[in-house]
């Protein structure tokens, strides 16, 4: 593992199927009565947020308190980042406190890998978002997700994503979601497929490791699992489509499609869901949708995360099946 | 008044000659001159060549003082070799009236490191909307003959076609910064595959070809001359030849760093790769050598773009565009055009003086080395390799992607009329 997590590009396979692993095992505590381990305690964790996401803050402060850091939230409203001090600055102030690891959402992409190239900070940096460029740790919890439900969870352990086929719908050009997919999920060797208008698929795309179609309903019955990403309504009026109607009539998952996927296969959406818009109400509430497990396992794999990028050697639970395979 | 004799050099890069400088003019040129009365510049190995001209300079004042000034920015052209540059009329004021390119002009003049000729607004403010009194600037003290909203497109078509035709009663040319303001709203980089991948914004090269396009089909028509403005792409090249090959009365230029740079850069978000037109493709870099050897692009011009430390020490959407280029020009040039074999050193003269200097009429400069002609000369050890340190720079700025690049070339000595501006690669 590298020392900072910055981009999902930046992980081997093994890399990523052991963060899986780690969070097979994270996901276990939160099953006991007390949901705590030691692991961090002592160490300082700050959550700098230049831009409002509310369900990622605290996806990783309850990963950061399940770990016993100290957590810091450091939000750009109300504070001095808002009067104007730089990144720069704000990170210098962090290291003078001492903070061992810096959780960063930017709304500038490439703000993670400034923070920790640049020699400001010396703690470890990882992206929680970062403009349109990189958004690791989704791509890791999705990647989770679909391994437990297409794979196991057991039988899951040590495994990647082998000859799943995922197809990711909507706004590709503006989603770091997506970018992190296409790279997470081709490392873990899965088959994507990209499906949007093409005003929604940037040029440059043709390098991509996956493919590209701009038809849905030929795309379903190929598919293992289905992520719907949002769309943002203001995208109609700079032409990007002509009207939400008709977003939704080609590009929105609505029941008779969900029916054209196989059997077992799953719905994704890294939300908050806009209903009616790429989803309708009846896929979001339906089992095969996964929403909600996102969001749980989302902090199991931001556990995982802190403690491999933080925790040094020291096993993170202590239970027999771990120290045996040493 | 003073002699000099330069001894041995290789005048645009040919045989070893001496060249005797009297005062402000070179008196003779020729083997073995006599060094009587006259201090000597032993200058065996080292290539000779005019004053370089930059047509395209940002000295930042009046306004922005703390990137440059015309002092330090003049400095700074002298130790690159330049003995004339113009400079852009995107100051705050705006270069817009008289007055103002009356007060840049004359502070060239009182410094004396470099002639500086301003370039005036084509438009009231930069803002596209209506014509600048182009006249009045032209018969003012500084004679400008030379109007751009660099920084800014002239978009409008109608303003444009207006330009270019009102400025033929005196001889002038318009320069376009082209770029199509709605194709290029948040602009990050160029719009390409690095693009993709990093989530910045894309600057597509249509965005700047499109008006290229347009722009020389207007001065077509209506019969004027139209120069392009840092020229970054493959296809802007295609559009010049065509037009040229056509008979349309258009000039060209190209950065330094359009020819060196490609937007893989990039990737290292580090804000000193950030310029505006953005860095291109290999692909671009190549056309753009090849059409400036072929002459389809006339000149080399800096966009020397001087930008303070904190505007380019944060993340990348947050920092300013551009670099600064007047004291690394003449060496990537060599290295991307002259070492490769594309130009020689006659090349290079007819493409960093010669032309720039007809390009924007300036009396005096690129003109041939030989007697009777103004003592503006810019001597070259083009042996020397070395990193580049903007720790040494005359520019009050240090934004240059070149930090630590090796690169050859070494501008020596440059003389403004007879006056040595920099000697022994120090400014006087
Ligand atoms: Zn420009």
């Amino acid at each position: 593992m590298q020392r900072h997590l910055i981009s999902a590009a930046d992980l081997t396979r093994d890399d990523a199927v052991l963060i899986l692993d780690t969070a097979e095992e994270m996901a276990r505590v939160a099953d006991r009565p007390i949901k705590k381990l030691p692991t961090l305690r002592g160490r300082t964790i700050v959550n700098l947020f230049f831009e409002d996401s509310t369900r990622t803050r605290i996806s990783f402060e309850a990963a950061e308190k399940r770990l016993s850091a100290d957590v810091i939230n450091f939000t750009a409203k109300g504070s001095s980042v808002s009067k104007g001090e730089s990144l720069k600055d704000t990170a210098q102030t962090l290291e003078a406190m001492g903070v061992d690891a810096v959780v960063i959402r930017h709304g500038a992409s490439g703000a993670p890998y400034r923070l920790a190239t640049s020699g400001w900070i010396d703690a470890a940096v990882i992206n929680a978002g970062d403009g349109t460029h990189q958004h690791p740790t989704q791509a890791l919890l999705d990647a989770f997700t679909m391994r437990r439900r297409l794979v196991g969870r057991d039988a899951g352990l040590g495994q990647d994503l082998s000859g799943k086929r995922i197809t990711v719908v909507g706004d590709v050009l503006h989603s770091r979601v997506a970018r992190s997919n296409v790279d997470l999920l081709h490392t873990l060797g899965a088959e994507v497929t990209l499906v949007a208008p093409p005003t929604l698929v940037p040029v440059g795309v043709e390098t991509w490791p996956c493919e590209v179609s701009y038809d849905l309903d030929s795309t379903l019955p190929k598919s293992d699992a289905v992520m719907m990403l949002r769309v943002q309504r203001e995208r109609m009026n700079a032409a990007f489509f002509p009207t939400e109607r008709e977003y939704s009539r080609r590009y929105g998952l609505d029941g008779d499609r969900m029916a054209k996927m196989p059997e077992h296969a799953i719905v994704m959406h890294p939300g908050p869901m806009v209903r009616g818009m790429e989803i309708t109400a009846e896929v979001a509430d339906s089992e095969r949708c996964t929403v909600v497990e996102q969001v749980a396992n989302g902090v199991s794999i931001r556990m995982a995360v802190l403690y491999l990028l933080l925790g040094g050697n020291e096993p993170a639970v202590t239970h027999a099946r771990t120290n045996e395979e040493k | 008044m003073s002699k000099i004799l330069i001894r041995g050099a290789k005048v645009l890069g040919g045989e070893p000659q001496d060249v005797l400088i009297d005062g402000e003019t070179i008196a003779e040129v020729g083997a073995g001159l006599s060094a009587e009365g006259a201090e000597v510049v032993e200058a065996a190995g080292k290539v000779l060549l005019p004053g370089l001209v930059d047509l395209h300079t940002h000295l930042r004042e009046p306004g922005r003082e703390d990137s440059e000034t015309v002092l330090t920015g003049t400095r700074a052209a002298a130790s690159g070799g330049y003995t004339a540059v113009f400079a852009m009329a995107n100051t705050f004021p705006v270069a817009d009236t008289a007055g103002v390119v009356e007060q840049v002009w004359r502070l060239g003049q009182e410094h004396g490191y470099c002639d500086v000729q301003p370039i005036g607004a084509v438009t009231v403010g930069l803002e596209g909307k209506k014509l600048a009194e182009l006249g009045a600037m032209h018969e003012s003290a500084a004679g400008v003959t030379v109007f751009s909203d660099d920084g800014k497109c002239v978009d409008d078509a109608v303003i444009m076609r207006r330009a270019l035709e009102y400025v033929k009663a005196f001889g002038g040319v318009v320069a376009q910064h082209a770029q199509e303001p709605r194709l290029t709203e948040g602009a990050q980089m160029n719009e390409g595959i690095v693009s993709a991948e990093l989530g910045l914004g894309g600057w597509p090269a249509v965005a700047e070809e499109s008006i290229i396009a347009r722009d020389v089909l207007l001065a077509e028509h209506v019969g004027s001359r139209v120069h392009i403005c840092h020229l970054s792409t493959a296809g802007s090249v295609e559009i010049v030849r065509w037009a040229k090959s056509r008979g349309i009365r258009v000039t060209a230029e190209v950065t330094p760093h359009h020819l060196l740079l490609t937007d893989e850069l990039v990737r290292t978000y580090n804000p000193v790769y950030k310029v505006n037109p953005p860095l291109r493709t290999e692909r671009d870099v190549h056309a753009l050598r090849e059409a400036l050897a072929d002459g389809t692009i006339d000149i080399v011009a800096t966009d020397h773009a001087p930008h303070p430390h904190e505007d380019k020490d944060c993340e990348w959407a947050a920092a300013a565009m551009g670099m600064v280029g007047l004291e690394t020009a003449l060496s990537v040039v060599q290295e991307t055009m002259v070492d490769t074999g594309l130009l020689d050193w006659a090349g290079v003269a007819d493409r960093m003086s010669v032309k720039p200097a007809q390009i924007g009429q300036a009396t005096g400069h690129g003109r041939p080395v030989s007697a009777g002609e103004p003592a503006n000369l810019a001597l070259v050890d083009t042996e020397y390799r070395g990193q580049v340190d903007p720790a040494g720079f005359a520019s009050r700025s240090r934004n240059t992607p070149y930090q630590g690049r090796e690169l050859p070339g070494r501008v020596t000595h440059t003389w403004l009329r007879g006056k040595a501006t920099l000697v022994d690669g120090k400014l006087t």
